[in-house]
């Protein structure tokens, strides 16, 4: 029985000294040198980044799906083969590759601030997939409303703007919500061009302390928190959205 | 190839009823009249233009002709009233007031009015068709053009759009209409057209088209829906 009793109490002694251990390395992570600025300062310039990103993302998705959408009524050839290839090649190469190549292009010749090259470099790549959002959005709107609305005489743009664009909306803000948290994550590569984001940072702590999981942990809770808020908000708009669609 | 050597001159005030097999061409014969489909070859003439030319403003010329659709093709997004007074009030040919006056007389003339607020979704299918009727003559179109306005609908609600279809022909509306619908076509059609493979094979006044018909490819289609 005695035996049984030390032997209890062994194990309670290895739980409790690792739960120290593991206690005392996420402590070490966090406050010493105030490094909890670090992460806060990194996980600023992600959501700078992020919404920087998909700003120029949109802009750039919605010009080139019109034209592409717009093409196929009209004579903008040369404008839609400009757009397919510049989806096929941001599509066809990996977000690290294009970022790198285009922090290396613009840094030998200026010197400019990382954080906007890393910002424009994830815009053109995020515009890409936005662009296809789109798309699919208005050629998801059943032909007929287009018919209708041009048998009225409406022309094209009128009807694009008034009933075809409002409809495609409902269906490309859900997957625009979800394009903008895969990008958040996406920048967590932007560390390869010496941007200090909120997985840089992460890095750079566990370089000091020679203890990396802590801090890389903290980093992926504090992803986990952003993601799983904007998922709940974009599921509050969805709802919002389908509200008028009774049937 | 769809149609194939249409001739055809449709005076105002008649009512053509276009009838045929699927694939006869005649939705096809239907949707060339506002250029929803664009004629390979040939001309189209509307009110002393030639609208297939490539200077035609089209968007003018629809203005001109109404056009009911057999999937009614509302606008989900928009109220009833604001599906009526959209096309009016941007082309800027009606102030607001103006098209929000013209279309409550229209939705009273339907006895729909209580619906004005109201989503499209909300409507019954044969509700629907009036609505997109009466949104097509806020237009004060020339002509109106029905491309099988009944045929989506329940058996119980295509009466109350046929007897709208008919009112319009009784104030002297010029109406192409394209349906299966055969009495229709007996009580309110100046004209029937037989369509098959793509060409006009008969056409006649109604009654002599249906109790005389002449081409065996009418009669064969006759005895068969008959």
């Amino acid at each position: 029985m005695d035996r049984f009793i030390l032997w209890i109490e062994g194990v309670y002694q290895s739980v409790f000294s690792w739960a120290e251990k593991v206690y005392q390395s996420f402590y070490d992570a966090i406050v010493p040198d105030q490094r909890y600025l670090a992460y806060l300062s990194g996980l600023k310039v992600t959501i700078i980044i992020s919404i920087l990103a998909i700003m120029l993302g949109i802009v750039i998705g919605i010009t080139v799906a019109i034209i592409k959408v717009t093409s196929t009524n009209y004579k903008l050839k040369f404008l839609n083969t400009i757009c397919n290839t510049y989806i096929t090649i941001i599509r066809g190469t990996p977000l690290m590759v294009q970022l790198l190549i285009i922090y290396n292009l613009i840094f030998t010749s200026r010197n400019t601030n990382e954080m906007i090259v890393g910002a424009v470099c994830f815009g053109l790549n995020s515009g890409a997939y936005v662009a296809e959002i789109v798309r699919a959005g208005i050629e998801s709107i059943d032909r007929g409303q287009m018919e209708a609305g041009r048998s009225l005489g409406l022309n094209y743009m009128k009807t694009m703007k008034l009933i075809i664009l409002p409809q495609a909306i409902k269906n490309i803000l859900p997957a625009l919500g979800n394009e903008f948290i895969v990008l958040i994550k996406e920048t967590s590569v932007a560390g390869v061009i010496a941007v200090t984001d909120l997985t840089k940072a992460a890095q750079y702590i566990g370089s000091r302390t020679w203890d990396i999981l802590p801090p890389l942990i903290i980093s992926a809770i504090c992803y986990l928190i952003i993601v799983m808020g904007l998922t709940r908000l974009l599921a509050v708009f969805e709802r919002r959205l389908a509200r008028g669609d009774r049937h | 190839m769809v149609l194939c050597g249409i001739d055809e001159t449709i005076q105002k005030g008649e009512k053509v009823v276009v009838i045929g097999p699927s694939g006869s061409g005649k939705s096809t014969f239907l949707r060339c009249l506002n250029l929803l489909e664009l004629p390979t070859e040939g001309e189209i003439w509307f009110e002393d233009y030639n609208i297939t030319d490539s200077k035609a403003d089209i968007n003018r010329i629809r203005q001109k002709m109404g056009m009911v659709f057999q999937q009614f093709n509302l606008f989900p997004h928009l109220s009833v009233i604001e599906n009526i007074t959209l096309a009016p009030v941007k082309l800027g040919i009606m102030t607001k007031e103006e098209a929000n006056r013209k279309a409550m007389e229209l939705l009273e003339r339907i006895g729909l009015t209580e619906k004005a607020e109201e989503y499209p979704n909300q409507l019954s299918g044969g509700q629907k068709q009036r609505i997109a009727i009466i949104r097509a003559l806020a237009m004060n179109p020339d002509v109106m053009l029905f491309d099988e306005p009944t045929s989506a609908l329940d058996p119980e609600m295509v009466g109350e759009v046929l007897d709208l279809m008919a009112q319009l022909a009784a104030e002297g509306m010029t109406m192409v209409v394209v349906t299966h619908e055969m009495r229709f076509a007996k009580r309110v059609g100046t004209r029937v057209l037989f369509m098959d493979e793509g060409k006009i094979v008969e056409q006649n006044t109604p009654d002599e088209f249906f109790d005389h018909p002449q081409h065996p490819r009418l009669i064969e289609f006759l005895s068969k829906i008959l």
